[in-house]
């Protein structure tokens, strides 16, 4: 009986791409109460086009809520792309065009009238370089916050402090607030972008590479703060590590070609994928 | 692939293959010397015993040293781990022919109590599944390992045969006792290693194709 239950209650994974979009259908009809295995975001039928370039080829996926999903593939396999769709952040480029659906809690993301400032402050991006504006870390972080929101100055302060207390920088920062952010090492710097993109209070941080320009120490923590964040936020990382992935996230998909061959849970695709394809990757025989 | 984790591989593959050779002949010259009342082959085995300790030390450091210098995943990940698991079921068939020769050298003391029927053959299929389990490990041949596990039944059916005809022999005299007793022992030696194997043959199935199928999972034995 609990066995059933726990069938149900699981995110539909282990199935090949082409069986989730049926999946899909399956669990929008799913009873209430389980939040914690519903999708936080949904791609169906997504294509993506750098000018002629068919970047992505008819995805169909979903990244559930409060976990941490992992791409990996082969340089080029459409990975980054597909995660720079979730925040429209290729809009800002033309002859860039996306077609199918995105959708972030039901809602298609790629519509016309979707406010992409709004949607930017919803789902946060950390990017492979740090990138610290030229300013002292409390204005990095309360930065951000203008954009979204009206404070006084005493909840300015509360709010700077929690994002830099939940990125695990507020003990190595505190008593130099006013300092440039610029002044900090690479893996607090990286942290900082962390609290930046935390302090907006999204509902989703996607990581583009976000460890590879760091030593193996500041690694670590950025990855153990990972999975501490996952407790709160929906987390979608891009890399090439495929130790990380392994390491963080609780469900992996393989891309290669620009499209989505292999997605399951992480344990199950590092021991037993089921796709050649990912076995040859995985193992380093292809790639 | 690394090239360098590649050669490992089969470096670890080849040890194990032929530490497996060690042990099957381990327990052909036991049952040799048991049949054929002679001990001169006994002093091979218990040599060939020293052997099969060295490689298993040998054999488990190779296994440490691909995770921690390669971390395998997937498909190599399960190879390693069953190598791991496949060496400790090879060093105790080794411990078991070791067990075997020393019950012969009780039983050479004494005349013969019975023409040796059934021990024979349950060495002949404990032997066969043993090289048949290594064969499947080189091929990763599910088919071969499946086979295997039905086997072993036969040498339990044979063990059960061969303590119920001695029972008789140690009810009618106790003058018995001691040869019938060290000729149950060979046999439980022998059902032993038909178990070994078995093991062996389900790490393979478990390496080839990541399905976990001990402690008698049926459906998954039927699949």
């Amino acid at each position: 009986m609990n066995e059933e239950k726990e069938k149900v209650l699981e995110f539909p994974l282990h199935l090949e791409v082409k069986q989730l979009s049926a999946a899909a259908g399956r669990t929008d009809q799913a009873p209430a109460g389980r939040e914690a295995s519903q999708p936080r975001i949904q791609a169906r039928d997504l294509n993506f086009y750098y000018g002629k370039f068919h970047a992505l080829k008819d995805i169909n996926l979903e990244i559930p809520a409060g976990k941490v999903t992992a791409f990996i593939g082969p340089s080029g396999c459409g990975k980054s792309t597909l995660l720079r769709i979730f925040n429209r952040i290729y809009s800002l480029y033309p002859g860039q065009r996306a077609e199918g659906q995105v959708l972030l809690d039901g809602k298609n993301i790629l519509a016309d009238d979707v406010d992409v400032n709004h949607l930017r402050g919803r789902v946060g991006m950390v990017f492979q370089k740090p990138t610290p504006f030229p300013l002292s870390i409390y204005e990095n972080i309360a930065f951000g916050i203008r954009l979204y929101e009206k404070l006084s100055k005493a909840e300015m302060d509360q709010r700077v402090e929690e994002a830099l207390r939940q990125a695990a920088l507020w003990d190595e920062v505190k008593d130099k607030l006013k300092n440039s952010g610029l002044g900090l090492s690479g893996g607090q710097q990286q942290r900082l972008c962390i609290a930046r993109a935390i302090a907006v209070r999204p509902e989703v941080i996607l990581f583009d590479e976000p460890t590879s320009a760091l030593d193996p120490i500041a690694t670590l923590k950025i990855e153990e703060l990972v999975r501490e964040l996952c407790k709160q936020f929906t987390l979608v990382i891009v890399t090439h590590n495929m130790q990380q992935a392994a390491r963080v996230s609780d469900h992996t998909a393989f891309m290669h070609l620009g499209v989505v061959v292999e997605m399951d849970k992480t344990a199950n695709l590092f021991t037993n994928p089921r796709n050649k394809q990912t076995e040859d990757y995985i193992t380093g025989r292809y790639g | 692939m690394d090239k360098h984790f590649e050669d490992d591989l089969e470096e670890l593959k080849q040890r194990l293959v032929y530490m497996g050779g060690l042990c099957e002949k381990m327990i052909r010259l036991s049952i040799k010397a048991l049949v054929e009342r002679d001990l001169a082959p006994l002093n091979d085995v218990f040599e060939a015993e020293k052997e099969v300790n060295q490689l298993q030390v040998e054999m488990d450091d190779r296994c440490v040293k691909l995770f921690a210098l390669h971390t395998p995943v997937a498909v190599d990940l399960r190879m390693v781990m069953a190598a791991m698991k496949i060496n400790n079921d090879l060093e105790r068939i080794g411990d078991q022919a070791v067990n075997i020769s020393q019950n012969t050298r009780e039983l050479l003391k004494q005349p013969p109590l019975k023409p040796l029927i059934d021990i024979p053959r349950m060495a002949d299929i404990a032997q066969g599944m043993l090289k048949d389990a290594l064969d499947a490990f080189v091929k990763r041949d599910v088919d071969l390992s499946r086979a295997i596990l039905v086997r072993d039944d036969s040498v339990d059916a044979l063990k059960d045969q061969l303590f119920r005809e001695l029972l008789t022999f140690m009810i009618s005299d106790p003058f018995t006792i001691q040869r019938a007793l060290d000729l149950i022992l060979i046999s439980r030696n022998l059902e032993r290693i038909a178990d070994h194997a078995t093991n062996i043959a389900e790490d393979v199935i478990f390496m080839a194709q990541g399905k976990d199928i001990r402690h008698h999972n049926e459906e998954a034995r039927a699949v």
